[in-house]
């Protein structure tokens, strides 16, 4: 698969990351239809979709280096950012095999994997590794095996172990967070991680939701995506760090919203682990500056038509309240009222 | 999955291990407690059956299972004893784990009884907290289940002539212990009553049976949306009958345990042989476990 990796750019400070075209064509906007509602929006993993974000088991794109240069500033600072609860070691091995497996596969320019029974090879040439280590043995990695993994790939990552009929957050890699945390919710039983989201419990979505993750079947990963609201193009919007970036929102204007106010999206896989039984959770962030998400004319108006009509509860609880006007008038600039197509595909190729 | 039988060891008169081999590539790992469904052929359709796998979960060059002939078997036991042989290519499903080990246990204490000794086979290639095994057999069998056990001082076998005290042995666990269980229905029913008497969380429990999958008498299904009326023969299951009929009937463990296959019910009286309802699920009569379950009135009327 084309990887054209950019040199690191900053996600803090300067935020000098930008979007390239071929970045904003291939970036998994959220929004099917002009409003937005909860469901358990949950289809199977498969290779292809709308763009092409969809094309890989986990994907990376052109912010590869600069995305794990800052979670590795966001470990110096808080190594409690990668916890992983010590009976999930073998969920730690299975993580290991499946993301390396995977980025070999689809990415052979940039990594390779070799097997010799339980020695193994691991190349890692965009940040310049090359490991020679033993499968199931800790001691022969510089770190644990999901800590060492998941500092090369993209995205957030929880492990659930599955018991008592519930799954419970036993381990995770979280530096690019939407305000939550971790160390918080460590050892919580679904329900219980999921208690700030308003609305979707009463719907019951999460009892179905739950019901369905039990029954994950090995080989049959699944997918859906989660969208929220961040001002500047930050990865690290966690609680711990709220004295940092919560100022940031104060600052939007109308000038300035086009710039700095920012969608992000989740795309969150769902894959069973096989020696564990365990289900990891890839959370998969990408952050598109509002003025670069205007050039795709359908993701311009729709954004307009369902930030303008969200519910307030979910309004409040995407933290859009106090800058809402301002993104939905700099928005409406984009919206001439013409009817959108169905999906979220962006109808053109070129921008 | 194509696999091919790579060996086939007999250990009692019903009693034989295979050894399925990929036909390419190599195999996905699976955890102890995983079965998977191999697709037996028989003269006038196939069987769907579900077999723990007992090889090592790192072994990707082979599975293997451990298959007991089923007195008045539908077929598919009786073909892999009677007709398979080395050679024979088989389909095989990948892996599912509908009975994994609670890595939070202090102790597992696992208890089997006939054939329901294969998961635990599993189990002991990776238990690392301290466990117990008992497993109980006909004194005929003795001898094959000995040659598959490790000789431990925790591993015991029960016959006729070693009688386990299931009650003493249930009220002396500590706290922490985790309890696995595996047999025929019946073994199932005893010790699951006996550890609720003793005031067993259900939390600490563990059990799968792909046993009650045996037919039963005939019975008539009426699918109100499709518009078709079929008759699931005696050694039928509802499940298959509706596979046969071409519908994408949904249904992942084809054993009961895990509620895929679950199908609204119009009308018409189910005969529940799953372990998913509730008591008050079932005494509702309003869904049907299709792969297990039979009807105790001639026809059953389902929403699919």
């Amino acid at each position: 698969m084309d990887l054209n990796l950019k040199p690191a750019e900053t996600f803090r400070g300067d935020f000098s990351v930008r979007n390239s075209d071929a970045a904003i064509l291939r970036f998994p906007f959220p929004f099917h239809e002009d409003r937005y509602m909860y469901a358990v929006n949950i289809e199977p993993h498969m290779r292809g979709g709308p763009t092409a974000a969809y094309d890989a088991i986990f994907d990376l794109d052109e912010h590869y280096i600069g995305e794990c240069e800052d979670r590795a500033l966001t470990l110096l600072d808080d190594p409690l950012r990668c916890q992983v609860l010590p009976h999930m070691m073998d969920a730690e091995w299975d993580t290991l095999e499946l993301l390396m497996e995977s980025l070999a596969l689809d990415y052979p320019a940039q990594f390779t994997l070799t097997k010799n029974d339980a020695s193994w090879h691991w190349v890692n040439r965009p940040l310049g590794l090359d490991q020679h280590f033993t499968f199931g043995d800790p001691a022969s990695l510089p770190c644990p095996p999901f800590e060492y993994i998941t500092r090369q790939v993209q995205g957030d990552f929880t492990l659930q172990d599955q018991r008592e009929n519930n799954l419970f957050m036993d381990g995770g890699m979280v530096t690019s967070q939407a305000d939550w945390s971790l160390n918080f919710d460590l050892g919580m039983s679904f329900h219980e991680w999921h208690g700030p989201v308003p609305v979707a419990h009463e719907t019951g979505v999460f009892d179905r939701a739950l019901a369905y993750l039990l029954r994950l079947q090995l080989g049959r990963p699944v997918r859906r995506l989660n969208w929220t609201l961040t001002a500047n193009p930050r990865l690290d919007t966690s609680p711990e760090n709220y004295p940092i970036w919560g100022p940031d929102k104060a600052g939007i204007t109308p000038e300035n919203v086009g710039t700095k106010m920012c969608l992000r999206v989740e795309l969150q896989t769902l894959t069973r682990l096989p020696r564990s039984n365990a289900i990891l959770f890839g959370i998969r962030g990408y952050l598109i500056r509002l003025e670069e998400l205007v050039r795709v004319k359908k993701w311009g108006r729709r954004l307009h038509r369902v930030l303008r009509d969200l519910h307030p509860d979910i309004a409040a609880y995407k933290g859009t309240l106090p800058y809402r006007h301002i993104i939905v008038d700099y928005l409406s600039a984009f919206d001439d009222g013409a009817v959108t197509s169905a999906g979220t595909s962006p109808d053109q190729d070129l921008l | 999955m194509k696999m091919r039988i790579a060996k086939i060891l007999t250990l009692s008169p019903s009693i034989a291990k295979f050894t399925l081999q990929p036909v390419s590539g190599a195999l996905p790992v699976a955890a102890p407690g995983a079965h998977v469904i191999v697709e037996i052929p028989g003269p006038t359709r196939i069987w769907k059956n579900a077999y723990s796998l007992v090889s090592s979960p790192e072994d990707r060059g082979q599975y293997e299972i451990i298959v007991r002939r089923v007195e008045h078997s539908r077929g598919g036991s009786a073909w892999l004893h009677g007709h398979a042989s080395a050679g024979d290519v088989l389909e095989v499903s990948a892996p599912q784990n509908l009975f994994p080990i609670n890595r939070l246990a202090k102790k597992h204490l696992l208890l089997s009884a006939g054939i329901g000794l294969t998961p635990f086979l599993a189990y002991l290639h990776t238990l690392n907290a301290p466990f117990e095994l008992h497993h109980l057999c006909k004194p005929e069998d003795e001898a094959a289940f000995r040659s598959l056990l490790p000789n431990a001082a925790n591993i015991t076998l029960h016959t006729s002539r070693n009688a386990l005290d299931l009650n003493a042995l249930l009220a002396a666990q500590k706290l922490g212990t985790h309890l696995y269980l595996c047999g025929p229905d019946n073994f199932m029913r005893v010790a699951l009553a006996t550890a609720q008497t003793l005031g067993w969380p259900d939390a600490k429990i563990h059990q799968e049976s792909f046993g009650g999958a045996t037919g039963g008498e005939a019975f008539t299904v009426h699918l109100q949306r499709s518009g078709l009326t079929l008759e699931v023969a005696p050694e039928m299951s509802l499940l298959e009958t509706l596979e046969a009929a071409g519908l994408a009937a949904p249904c992942l463990c084809r054993g009961g345990a895990c509620g895929e296959c679950e199908l609204p019910v119009l009308s018409g009286l189910p005969d529940h042989r799953d372990h998913v309802l509730t008591p008050e699920r079932r005494a509702a009569n309003a869904s049907i476990l299709t792969c297990v379950s039979r009807a105790l009135s001639p026809e059953l009327v389902l929403d699919f």
